[in-house]
């Protein structure tokens, strides 16, 4: 009698220290469960261009993560973006067919803008701020070189400037050296085979 | 860990891990120092420290005095620009400045008037004793006073107090391990009387009771000269002895001089990663900065001029100068008898961590260690080859910090960033060891800054997209109200207007 | 365009070739002693497997489009130290063979210098043992000891004997060869006679192991000389000591273990020390740098992991020699040790 409440007791025991520690566990390595499409909008730019074809960087995310659109579609993402959601998607990279472009903002002539509040509406990121009637001006921090405010100024008084290149922004390229280009090119030739 | 530490410790024989021994080309530690003439033009750079970027105050046209407050910082870890002469403000420009990049900043530019009169930043105060710390930080942070030992981090913000981590030893760092440079040494042969007094000055700021000035051994003189003044002071000032102030010899070993290496050699603790020298107790001033605080404390003088080297393979004269800052390189050059740059190379700093620099036309900053003129063919054939890593781990072996700079190169060049990362890149102070022992000539520090540029490049992306994407749903958030309150008015409307229309045919 | 070149401007003047040469300079005691040893037959070796890894190397890298790296002597060691392991009398074609294996499967199929995981050497010296292992066992006396009959000073016939083996001579082997002292104790052991009873059948003294008048690979018998190339590399820092010292340290101490246990079955530390291919391996294949770890934490693992496997294989494995396997095996593991010893970096917990 007494050794078989000795065995429940251990095998209760042990048990209980089984589920703390799955328990424990589960709270240390709990993994947020984040749906496809989340993971893949994380990854594009969000300049919310609507070059890939979609009406900005979140329908397009749902399009790959339902597996409606290729990977390859995101101009101003690049093939870095792109290779990311090749990744994540599990699926062999494509080739990005447009370049993309310099970094680019716009900026608003202001003596020649009319206050129409068109390219306000026009702006899928609010970086633009301006009252009706009064002139308009750009957040340069907050734009994402998009084009899409271009279109709809009836004066035609906003143009797209080349981001200036600041010394803060500067990084080092890599080293100028044989060796380190030669692996440049051999990774560039393995990511588009 | 314990067993591990004690291992570093039988290993690291000068005090800290790794190291090298550097041809040292000390030519100019017999020179006295000399004062470099005045210029015609002053250029001060906006920025000459880490932070944020000062705001001109000055208009073109303008006429300033020398110490004036020029350029106004803004946030909390910034040192404000201060105009090195009596003149007028002639230009206000983008202008080349000291920095890999090539590119240039804003400058103001100063016509001297040739009379140098100056403006103090505050009343003299010979009787520091009996001032508040809070006092004296302030003058420091009003000098524009940054380290000078190159990296220009605001000095005042090092000097605050902290409650939890009391600072109990002041390091005065007169080691100046980079090979070239001597001005360091100089100044603590020339000004040992100042350089004690500096000291005081900076145990009184924080508060501490020990006080360490560190030299290499291969400046006996230096370290002579600073024990007399110590003897002296000890003879002098009786009611002081509570202060414990010494001079510590440290094995001539390339990056001694390193802040946080130099804390380990003389402390025997490390700083914690990402924490400052100061959450473990200990104040680290280059021998530049305490004779630039102590003329802020007593003298109110702004911090407008500072010492130099002058050296390098190429130029006849080298020399260690007294330079007013906005001094251009071109000129400083001119006094040491080099005026044609064809051919030659200048570094901005000593060879080990300075830049290479594309032209002669940038300024004398607040950074500025040193200005070596170096034969071009020379130092570029060392960069030309590069060869595949052997894994003779010297670089592992040399490195102060303890990584593993071939792995690290590698995964950089391969754009594996985020394994760079893993294995502490963040942690490389990129003090060059490694590259200068590797028999494969692999440039190793220059891997490092791309992956650590990249790196800070995918963040800055990746936080830009966040927030394009927090305004885009909220505007999307916004549309969808403004549409369905339209709806609701619309459909209000007509439920208003209906009555009216079945009363009209009523009626 | 500005090029970017980044500091240190300053470079400690250290070159693979300089590594290289300093390493064949330290093998230099080593090959005059194989010389003294075995006579011009071991110049006709050391030539034959120098040139043909440089002459392989050269090809590999024109096939491949590759800029040569003849100059810097990564080769010629890789022959150099293949030929030191070699019996004096494997043919002609075995070396050539082996030098080809050496740089073509060794080194250049996994990318060249600095990508190989294995020390090319060793690699191509197991699988020629493996391949031939009568040639690769049979061990010429040396030229003291040799019957008159072969001079092994002397050109011509040192030549035949290269090119035409012992037959061309009207020799057998039986009466040129010698079994080295571990192949011996291993047959002798098998036998069930005691260890001490096998070295007093075989002669066995200390002193002709310590200076090489032995049976042997041509550069492994004489421990004297690759003591002094391997203290020649540590005073010039070529190597760090931690491989050398822990490996030998390890085979020391396992048969000093063994030995006080049962004296009869194992044999002595310092024969096991002084035996076989301990030494040219511990100073010169196992601290190869690009076949060994990166860290010194990593040496002390590796140096520790070949000392046993060494001692291990010559005790109980089929091989009376086991330097070279353990050398190899604990190369497979180099990634896993650079994996976990990371030395704990300044300022981390
Ligand atoms: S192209 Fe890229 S950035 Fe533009 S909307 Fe589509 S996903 Fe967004
Ligand atoms: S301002 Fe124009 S270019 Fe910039 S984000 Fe808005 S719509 Fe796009
Ligand atoms: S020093 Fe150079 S060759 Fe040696 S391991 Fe480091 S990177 Fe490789
Ligand atoms: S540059 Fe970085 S990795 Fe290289 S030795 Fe210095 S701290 Fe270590």
């Amino acid at each position: 009698m007494e050794s078989i409440i000795y065995a429940v007791l251990a095998l209760g025991g042990l048990a209980l220290l089984a589920g703390i520690t799955l328990a424990i566990a589960t709270r240390v390595f709990h993994v947020e469960g984040n749906p496809i499409a989340d993971q893949v909008d994380a990854l594009l730019p969000q300049t919310q261009c609507g070059q890939c074809g979609y009406p900005g960087c979140r329908p397009y995310a749902d399009a790959v993560a339902g597996d409606e659109a290729e990977v390859n579609h995101c101009v101003p993402g690049g093939e870095r973006t792109m290779l990311a959601i090749a990744e994540l998607m599990g699926v062999e990279p494509k080739e990005v067919e447009e370049e993309a472009t310099q970094p680019m903002v716009a900026f608003v002539r202001e003596d020649e803008c009319i206050g129409c509040t068109l390219c306000i509406k026009a702006c899928p990121v609010d970086a633009i701020i301006g009252a009706p009637k009064h002139y308009h001006t750009v957040i340069a921090d907050h734009c994402t070189g998009c084009n899409l405010c271009l279109e709809p100024c009836p004066v035609d008084c906003i143009d797209m400037l080349i981001k200036p290149e600041l010394l803060e922004h500067w990084s080092w390229p890599l080293p100028n050296t044989q060796r380190a280009q030669q692996g440049r090119e051999r990774r560039s030739q393995h990511e588009a085979a | 860990m314990k067993l591990l530490d004690v291992w570093h410790k039988l290993r690291g024989a000068s005090g800290f891990d790794g190291g090298v021994v550097l041809d040292m080309h000390k030519q100019t530690a017999a020179s006295p120092i000399v004062d470099c003439p005045l210029p015609s033009v002053l250029i001060h750079p906006l920025k000459q420290h880490i932070g944020a970027s000062c705001k001109s105050l000055v208009h073109v046209g303008d006429t300033v005095l020398r110490g004036q407050k020029i350029g106004k910082s803004q946030g909390y870890i910034s040192a404000p620009v201060h105009a090195g002469t009596s003149g007028r403000v002639v230009r206000i420009e983008e202008h080349t400045v000291p920095h890999p990049s090539g590119l240039g900043m804003p400058c103001i530019f100063i016509e001297a008037d040739g009379e140098d009169r100056a403006v103090a930043v505050g009343p003299k105060l010979h009787h520091w004793s009996m001032e508040e710390p809070a006092v004296l930080r302030e003058r420091v942070r009003l000098a524009g006073i940054t380290g000078l030992g190159g990296a220009g981090f605001p000095t005042y913000v090092k000097l605050l107090k902290d409650q939890r981590s009391p600072i109990h030893t002041v390091i005065i760092n007169g080691i100046e391990c980079e090979p070239w440079l001597t001005h360091d040494h100089r100044m603590l042969c020339e000004q040992s009387d100042t350089m004690v007094q500096g000291l005081m000055l900076l145990l009184h700021m924080v508060g501490a009771k020990r006080g360490v000035i560190a030299i290499e051994d291969n400046k006996p003189d230096a370290i002579a000269a600073m024990q007399e003044a110590i003897e002296a002071w000890y003879a002098a000032s009786e009611h002081q002895k509570a202060l414990k102030l010494s001079v510590q010899a440290l094995p001539t070993r390339y990056p001694q001089g390193s802040e946080k290496q130099l804390i380990q050699a003389i402390t025997g603790h490390e700083v914690p990663a990402g924490k400052l020298p100061m959450h473990i107790g200990v104040l680290c001033q280059n021998v530049g900065s305490t004779y630039a605080i102590y003329q802020a404390v007593t003298h109110g003088h702004a911090l407008t001029e500072r010492v130099i080297t002058v050296s390098g393979d190429a130029l006849p004269k080298p020399a260690n100068m007294r330079v007013r800052l906005g001094t251009p390189m071109r000129f400083v050059f001119a006094q040491c008898g080099l005026e044609v740059f064809d051919d030659i190379q200048i570094i901005h700093g000593g060879p080990m961590m300075g830049e290479r620099l594309k032209n002669a036309e940038a300024p004398v900053v607040k950074a500025t260690t040193g200005l070596l003129a170096m034969q071009r063919d020379v130092l570029l054939a060392e960069h030309q080859v590069e060869e595949p890593c052997i894994r003779c781990g010297h670089c592992s072996d040399v490195c102060p910090v303890r990584l593993v700079p071939n792995l690290m190169a590698d995964f950089s060049r391969q754009g594996d960033f985020e394994k760079a990362e893993e294995y502490q890149l963040f942690d490389c102070i990129e003090c060059g060891c490694c590259s200068n022992v590797c028999p494969s000539h692999i440039p190793l520090v220059h891997y490092f800054r791309y992956g650590k540029g990249q790196l800070a490049q995918i963040r800055k992306e990746k936080s830009f997209a966040e927030a394009s994407r927090q305004r885009s749903e909220q505007r999307a958030g916004r549309m969808e109200q403004e549409k369905s309150e339209k709806a609701a008015r619309r459909s209000r409307v007509r439920a208003q207007a209906k009555p009216a229309v079945t009363e009209d045919k009523d009626a | 365009m500005m090029i970017h070149i980044s500091p240190p401007h300053q470079h400690g003047g250290d070159s693979i070739r300089a590594t290289m040469l300093s390493v064949m300079i330290a093998l230099l005691p080593a090959t005059l002693c194989a010389v003294w040893l075995f006579g011009w037959l071991a110049v006709w070796q050391i030539m034959t497997c120098m040139g043909v890894c440089m002459l392989g190397e050269w090809v590999a890298l024109r096939m491949m489009a590759r800029p040569s790296r003849l100059s810097d002597g990564s080769a010629a060691l890789t022959g150099l130290l293949l030929a030191l392991t070699l019996p004096a009398l494997v043919p002609w074609w075995m070396t050539v063979c082996g030098s080809l294996f050496a740089i073509i499967l060794g080194k250049q199929l996994y990318g060249g210098l600095g990508y190989n995981p294995f020390n090319p050497a060793l690699s191509a010296r197991v699988i020629l043992l493996i391949s031939f292992p009568l040639a690769m066992t049979s061990w010429l006396l040396p030229a003291a000891t040799m019957p008159a009959a072969v001079d092994l000073y002397d050109v011509t016939t040192t030549l035949t004997l290269f090119f035409g083996g012992v037959e061309s001579l009207g020799l057998t082997l039986d009466g040129m060869t010698a079994a080295t002292p571990l192949g011996y104790i291993k047959t002798d052991a098998m036998q069930g006679i005691a260890v001490a009873a096998s070295l007093q059948a075989h002669d066995y003294s200390y002193f002709n192991a310590f200076v090489g008048n032995e049976g042997g690979s041509l550069g492994e018998t004489s421990a004297l000389a690759l003591l002094i190339g391997g203290i020649l590399m540590l005073a010039r820092g070529t190597i760090r000591w931690h491989i050398p010292v822990t490996y030998i340290a390890t085979v020391a101490v396992l048969a000093a273990i063994f030995h006080a246990v049962d004296a009869d079955r194992f044999a002595p530390p310092l024969f096991h020390v002084l035996a076989g291919g301990l030494l040219l391996c511990a100073f010169f294949m196992a601290t190869d740098p690009v076949s060994s770890p990166m860290t010194v934490q990593g040496h002390i693992v590796f140096g520790i992991g070949c000392g046993l496997l060494t001692w291990v294989i010559r005790t109980w494995g089929g091989y009376p020699e086991g330097a070279m396997f353990a050398v190899l095996l604990m190369n497979c593991t180099v990634p896993l040790i650079d994996q976990y010893c990371r030395p704990r970096v300044y300022g981390h917990r």
